[in-house]
């Protein structure tokens, strides 16, 4: 018997069953884009089939990490930055749970941009959701990685000299097998796509515009976007890299100009997981780590007797 | 000093396989019946730079490196043998006979390969040979090796002739090389082996240096063991099966041999970007319910101060190696310090806690690593194993025993799905995590995935739901409960002390030191009291939560203590008398940190200077401060 019964349970899912019971005390402001984030994500689940127990969400500091209060699920609120080093050792040390990081722009795309590369190219199993606001949110509107040129904050008064981060082009490049772009403002494109994100065998990056009414009030996501996956000024593949590539060099940048595009860009559907490369490595155990603690017939091998002879 | 060990140093360029040679070389001698000891010496560079390694041997338990050494065989390097049109591997020049003259004691041997080395270079060497009654074998170690094997294979040249000259049985070195070696080598290796040994019996008096390896035997087998084997051993055995890191000298060591033996064991080993993300990786999978487990050395574990606060504030269990090298920064990558002790201890913001625990043996590694283990999960807190690089490296007989202990997959308080649909785990039907006002401040806890299990942690203060709470009442009593935990600790520690007394109870003096020091003070103790002096010493092997009340009893019984470490900052001293509240008067520092740790004699002078007759150390490289009240 699993000692993890919620895992591969059948049953109907409600979304109100991942409404806490009792009142966050993390509120985000009215009108905050982190609203619509929270209710893709809620229809998006039972629609994958996970349960609350069986989705662990990990979130990273900012208002974006405050989404653990809304969601109740299992989560971990880490710390700034970390998400994705907690959430993809909980991947690999129970690959059957359903594992989401989330955290900002600043706490994804700077502080912990490092390992958004790396977990990216490594391709772990599991959907990584970045609140772009295009704004420090919750320490009260710094620039931050995706601030356009020029946007001017507390801390850089004369304007940002830096060009922004280009997110989409960043994950490809880096591996990711799975890279989209959505907006709050159009949540039945983000329950899709956070469906298929969910769905997707690797890591899927999903860049989920949102808006910062208290401190962005320029932002320009605003405007209507364009679903790149059905308009009729882009045909083009998303499952191959080199179309996916160009597509993003071309048009990454005209959200800055005001003309948001959204869809899935790239798929990469064929590619092993990085916990599949791993167990065919031998690297891997079948069963989640755990499992072996709960189960009172296992076996604790004497590890290291095959290599005590080297001792002797 | 005895004349009834060997102590032998070999000594070459990095990569002229002298680590592997030494090995060999310690467990033939352990396989006979010897209690072995090796110390290594080694630059931080690849190639080229010169190292030595020394192995000690007595029929009597060796705990330290001795003071000097009476036994050297001196190879060639790789250094001067491979100048490719003047493109060297560095432009340091080895010097495997000049560089090791100054510890070799009188009455001493001396081998050297004269094809590559010439004495000639050396001012004075016939001098000093004749006042310091050195035996000097030259050798022509690589023609030997050359004309039935290859070059490489000198260094079995060389043992073949230490055998010779210090009566050591040929065929123990001959069952360790046909286990060691595969057969292509083995045959040429035990050609050239055997041709040296009978060559300088034939050629030299061998019996002129009197050096007799002495006989011993073991009562039962075994273990040639480095610090680092053992705690990795200990963390397996306690169930461990997830590891993450990242590359830093000498954790390196511990790591690699975790990732060698995990995968086998269905468990995950990953090299990660960073040390914050090593760190992170080990609070996410511990949180998944696997046990798991970090490391690094000073400067890596710099960084993993953040996760380790995680893991505190979240209860997660977390169990973290930290293998000092001298710092800060960079350091000196190669060289042991103990000076990382306040890092590990108040690294993190807040009022964090943690365990921190030293093992100052090798068996005490692999005790330690486990006890590392159940206090983490037993009481759902991140607890530190500091040792470091002389106790990572340096190889010692253990008894085989030591590691027939039963394996503990314990989670600690962790429940089942049986147990989470019981009350009162479960409010208003959901699981309150922090919820349990139990004795011990640990609360059960629930694995993702469980059924009716779900919580929030997070980072932030939080209530006993696990809701960002900011509450000032629910803030001083989650203080509190965490905090209580280090109370219950400390008992359980009072039962399962990890603390090594040495000496005769009743004594004038004491010497309390920590961590990797406490053979050689434990050797310099037992010369104090044949010397006629009353001293014993106490190695604290619990830092954190500080075992006052025993450390107290012992400084109390004595007149004086001699705190022994390697640092210069006196960071243990400062330790404990901040824990004791007091005796800053009486408590007197000896301190190292010139890159070596300290040798017996060096603790001997430094408490016959200081202590016995009040005055001040000689020398640059041992440091006497007085004590505070003076
Ligand atoms: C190590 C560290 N540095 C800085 C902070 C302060 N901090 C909290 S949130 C934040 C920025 C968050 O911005 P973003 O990720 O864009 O999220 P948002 O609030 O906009 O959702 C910063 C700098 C911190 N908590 N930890
Ligand atoms: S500060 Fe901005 S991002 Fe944060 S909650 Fe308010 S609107 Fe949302």
């Amino acid at each position: 018997m699993s000692a993890f019964s919620a895992i591969g349970e059948e049953r109907e899912i409600d979304r109100d069953e991942y409404t806490p019971s009792v009142e966050p005390q993390a509120t985000w402001c009215p009108g905050c884009g982190d609203f619509g984030v929270l209710k893709s994500l809620k229809q998006a689940l039972p629609e994958v089939g996970r349960s609350p127990e069986e989705t662990l969400l990990v979130t990273g500091i900012g208002c974006s990490g405050k989404l653990n209060s809304y969601l109740d699920s299992y989560g971990f609120h880490t710390i700034h930055g970390r998400s994705l080093p907690v959430a993809r050792a909980a991947a690999l040390a129970n690959p059957e749970l359903e594992v989401i990081a989330a955290g900002g722009d600043g706490d994804g795309y700077g502080i912990g941009g490092n390992h958004f590369m790396h977990t990216a190219r490594e391709n772990h199993d599991m959907t990584y959701i970045v609140f772009n606001n295009e704004i420090f949110g919750l320490t009260k509107g710094q620039t931050s990685p995706t601030s356009p040129k020029g946007h001017k904050s507390k801390t850089q008064p004369h304007g940002s000299a830096k060009t922004p981060i280009r997110p989409l082009s960043l994950a490809l490049t880096s591996g990711a097998s799975f890279v989209a772009r959505t907006a709050a403002v159009n949540p039945n494109q983000a329950r899709d796509i956070l469906v298929e994100a969910m769905n997707h065998d690797g890591f899927a990056h999903v860049d989920f515009l949102t808006q910062c009414p208290t401190w962005n009030k320029d932002a320009r996501q605003y405007v209507p976007y364009t679903d790149i996956n059905d308009s009729d000024d882009y045909d083009f593949d998303p499952t191959n890299r080199a179309d996916a590539q160009e597509l993003m060099r071309e048009t990454e940048d005209k959200l800055y100009e005001g003309e948001v595009l959204t869809g899935i860009y790239y798929r990469e559907d064929d590619r092993p997981s990085y916990q599949q490369e791993k167990r065919e490595l031998g690297e891997l155990p079948e069963e989640p780590l755990a499992e072996r603690y709960f189960d009172d017939d296992y076996e604790w091998e004497r590890s290291y007797d095959r290599f005590i002879d080297k001792h002797k | 000093m005895a004349d009834d060990e060997l102590i032998w140093r070999i000594a070459g360029g990095s990569g002229d396989g002298i680590a592997s040679t030494s090995q060999n070389f310690a467990k033939a001698l352990m396989r006979a019946g010897l209690h072995v000891f090796t110390h290594r010496h080694y630059p931080s560079r690849i190639r080229g730079g010169h190292t030595y390694v020394e192995v000690r041997a007595s029929a009597d338990p060796v705990k330290s490196r001795g003071d000097g050494y009476n036994f050297l065989l001196a190879l060639g390097d790789s250094f001067a043998r491979n100048p490719q049109e003047g493109a060297y591997y560095g432009n340091e020049e080895v010097k495997p006979l000049s560089e090791n003259l100054d510890e070799l004691r009188e009455g001493g041997v001396i081998i050297y390969d004269e094809g590559l080395l010439d004495p000639a270079d050396i001012p004075d060497f016939e001098e000093r040979a004749e006042e310091n009654d050195w035996h000097v074998y030259p050798l022509d170690l690589r023609g030997l090796a050359r004309e039935k094997g290859r070059e490489v294979m000198r260094n079995t040249a060389g043992v073949g002739a230490t055998c010779a000259i210090a009566g050591i049985e040929l065929e123990w070195i001959q069952e360790l090389m046909a286990d060691a070696m595969p057969e292509k080598i083995l045959e040429p290796n035990v050609d050239i082996l055997e041709t040296a040994y009978e060559q300088v019996s034939e050629e030299y008096d061998v019996d002129a240096p009197g050096i007799d390896v002495p006989q011993g035997e073991h009562e039962e087998e075994q273990l040639l063991m480095s610090g680092s084997d053992a705690i990795a051993y200990g963390a397996i055995d306690e169930g461990c099966r997830f590891i993450a890191g990242y590359p830093m000298t000498p954790w390196t060591e511990v790591f690699t041999i975790m990732s060698q033996n995990l995968p086998e064991l269905g468990g995950i080993s990953e090299q990660v970007e960073d040390e914050i993300a090593a760190a992170a990786l080990a609070v996410g999978a511990s949180h998944a319910g696997a046990k798991a487990m970090s490391g690094s050395s000073g400067g890596g574990f710099a960084l993993m101060s953040e996760p380790l606060g995680l893991a505190e504030i979240t209860e997660t269990p977390l169990v973290l190696v930290e293998a000092m090298r001298a710092g800060p920064s960079t350091g000196m990558p190669t060289k042991p310090e103990q000076a990382d002790l306040e890092h590990v201890l108040y690294t993190s913001q807040g009022d964090s806690h943690r365990v921190v625990l030293a093992p100052g043996t090798v068996e005490e590694a692999y005790d330690h690593a486990r006890t590392a283990f159940r206090l983490a999960y037993d009481y759902q807190i991140p607890s530190v194993v500091i040792y470091d690089q002389k106790l990572s490296g340096e190889l010692t007989n253990v008894p085989a025993s030591t590691f027939d202990r039963e394996p503990n997959p314990s989670m600690g308080k962790t429940l089942t799905e049986a147990e989470l649909a019981d009350e009162p785990h479960t409010e208003d039907g959901k699981f309150h995590r922090f919820q349990h006002d139990v004795e011990d401040g640990v609360s059960p806890r629930s694995i993702p995935g469980q059924k009716g299990g779900r919580y929030l942690v997070t980072g932030n203060e939080h209530n006993p739901a696990g809701h960002i709470s900011e509450d000032p009442d629910n803030r001083v009593s989650q203080v509190n409960r965490r905090f209580e935990k280090m109370d219950a600790i400390r008992a359980d520690l009072d039962e399962n002390s990890l603390l090594s007394p040495h000496g005769p109870e009743e004594a004038e003096y004491g010497i309390l030191t920590f961590g990797s020091q406490q053979g050689t003070v434990e050797e310099a103790v037992d010369r104090l009291n044949a010397n006629g002096h009353g001293v014993k010493t106490l190695s604290v092997g619990e830092l954190a939560p500080y075992p006052v009340e025993a450390v107290e009893a012992f400084v109390e019984s004595v007149d004086e203590v001699l705190v022994v470490e390697m640092n210069a900052s006196a960071q243990f001293r400062g330790l404990t008398q901040k824990e004791l509240g007091r005796y800053g008067e009486k408590l007197h520092s000896l301190l190292k940190y010139n890159g070596n740790p300290f040798e017996p004699a060096e603790i001997v002078e430094g408490f016959e200077t200081s202590i016995v007759e009040d005055g001040e150390l000689p020398g640059h490289e041992t440091k006497f401060v007085p004590a505070a009240g003076d």
